[in-house]
């Protein structure tokens, strides 16, 4: 079994240290992963996207055109990779970036609304973490208990202290997250 | 500092920075550029000179970081800078002196696009310029290619064993995929830096200090030309030795392949998934990957061109290692390439494309 995921959106919404956590949690399942960023110029202030393979088997191209998921956090985003997803794919987008919702009808989509939820949260530091829950709710790929493992290896110790809170944004994904018909 | 033996996940320029602190690495000299800045800013985190006793500096320049190695492998330790394809230029007279002077040393490339300032974006279009040896006159060096994070961790340990064995600069050829992306690796244990003794007794032409000997002496100069023409002849008999011993590669799927893709780094891995889809596809490829890109594995290459249909080089490059995959076919097959420029990369469909379109197609 492998998941070609890519995640983009916004260079400050925590598309790559989502994929990071997302990429440790899948290590922790004793899976195979390859996480790939897009990196240059384009990330400041710009389109920030990173590829994430998770897999049983071993991982060949970190390089890909077409992806088995995608999580879309803003409309430019949306615009290049609403039609690299394979057909009978997962397509995950945040409503708050998005002007004109994606179209294909042979995919399976899923709205979150993760920025308001951040913001109803208050701590719109924890939006990426509601995308993620929302992810994992409707491709269990990794379990909460390594994502949770994940955070404590990912993030500094000082910030130890946030992980509850990142739990609670997790879970908030895990509620919110729709399909949309 | 990451000193568990468990499996980890990290970018392939941090294994490099790890695996150099690990092997018993005494300097690192460098200077900072995308896409490879992760090897210092990583040992610089890593503090390897509170630890082992190695030495970290960031050099004024390019040409200041590869004259430090020049000085350094000269009284025989184990040195090594990085850089990105522009500061790899500035650095060629510094390789070829020690290449004539006989200096081991490694040297990192994390290719971007260029020429000149080029892009910061993944790129393999140094390979003719490492593997002809990028500045002047005869001379060669070891040129590895790691395709995974886990070959950048463990190639640096095999360049400086190959560096002090041949007396030569080596060359680890990697590029912006393989140096930014994050995978599994195991890392390499500890193993201490060397003794002033074990220096002595392993590299007796080093300048360490005269003790009851003649001078070492370690230049790239020589006013008589007879004199540099033997050194010249020492060092073409050390260059075919190489060749003769250290040839790397790998094969995938060769057995049954009627066509065959030849590619190195990342261009292998994007080859793999290429393969992947045309053998779903029933179309037999398989691929043969240097790991050694000089000395290259003509033989081998040679012998697959008695089987195969047709070979094309994938490479992200305007295609440079397709002229020493056509000396080792000799005509016997068709020799075709497929590459992306400037730092754009191409994916597996686009190879699968340009191997049906410029290969199978044309030779059925």
């Amino acid at each position: 079994m492998k998941n070609e995921i890519i995640i983009a959106g916004f260079d400050g919404q925590g598309v790559l240290s989502m994929g990071k956590i997302l990429a440790y949690s899948a290590l922790f399942e004793g899976k195979e992963v390859t996480w790939m960023p897009s990196y240059g110029p384009e990330q400041r202030g710009g389109t920030a996207n990173v590829t994430v393979i998770v897999s049983e088997d071993r991982i060949s191209s970190p390089i890909l055109n077409e992806y088995d998921t995608a999580v879309i956090l803003n409309q430019p985003s949306l615009d290049k990779f609403e039609e690299r997803i394979k057909p009978g794919g997962v397509l995950i987008y945040d409503s708050y970036g998005i002007s004109t919702p994606p179209t294909r009808k042979d995919l399976t989509i899923y709205r979150i609304d993760a920025m308001d939820a951040a913001a109803e949260m208050d701590n719109v530091k924890a939006f990426n973490m509601i995308v993620l829950g929302g992810l994992l709710k409707v491709c269990p790929i990794v379990s909460l208990e390594n994502v949770l493992k994940a955070l404590r290896k990912t993030l500094p110790e000082r910030h130890h202290h946030l992980i509850p809170l990142n739990e609670e944004a997790l879970k908030r994904g895990h509620e919110i997250i729709y399909h949309v018909e | 500092m990451a000193d568990k033996n468990d499996i980890i996940l990290m970018k392939g320029n941090e294994a490099i920075a790890h695996a150099a602190i690990r092997c018993g690495c005494d300097g690192f000299f460098g200077y900072p550029i995308t896409p490879q800045s992760e090897i210092l800013e990583t040992l610089a985190l890593e503090k390897p000179w509170e630890t082992t006793g190695m030495v970290v500096l960031q050099a004024e320049s390019e040409v200041a970081s590869i004259n430090m190695v020049y000085g350094g492998g000269a009284t025989g330790k184990r040195v090594m800078t990085s850089s990105s394809s522009p500061g790899v230029a500035l650095m060629q007279e510094g390789i070829s002196y020690m290449a004539c002077a006989e200096i081991p040393g490694l040297i990192v490339n994390v290719q971007r696009g260029g020429p000149g300032l080029g892009t910061i974006q993944p790129s393999q279009s140094d390979y003719i310029q490492c593997t002809r040896g990028g500045g002047n006159g005869d001379y060669n060096v070891i040129v590895l290619a790691p395709a995974s994070v886990q070959e950048m961790a463990d190639f640096v340990d095999l360049s400086f064993t190959l560096a002090f064995r041949y007396r030569t600069p080596v060359i680890m050829l990697s590029d912006g995929v393989i140096g930014q992306m994050m995978e599994k690796v195991v890392l390499p244990p500890f193993k201490p830096r060397r003794t002033e003794e074990e220096v002595r007794k392993e590299c007796p032409w080093a300048t360490v200090g005269r003790k009851n000997r003649k001078n070492n002496i370690l230049t790239s100069l020589d006013f008589d030309p007879y004199n540099m023409e033997r050194h010249n002849q020492d060092l073409q008999r050390k260059y075919k030795e190489i060749m003769q011993k250290e040839v790397r590669f790998e094969e995938e799927q060769t057995e049954d392949a009627d066509y065959l893709i030849v590619a190195f780094g990342s261009a292998a891995r994007i080859s793999q998934k290429a393969i992947e889809l045309c053998r779903k596809e029933g179309i037999k490829m398989g691929m043969l990957r240097p790991i050694t890109l000089w000395p290259f594995p003509t033989e081998r290459i040679k012998e697959l061109s008695r089987k195969v249909k047709g070979i094309i080089s994938i490479e992200i490059n305007a295609g440079q290692m397709i002229f020493d995959i056509q000396n080792a076919v000799e005509g016997r097959v068709s020799v075709k390439h497929y590459g992306r420029m400037g730092g754009v990369v191409p994916t597996p469909d686009e190879i699968v494309n340009a191997l049906k379109s410029n290969l199978i197609n044309e030779l059925g």
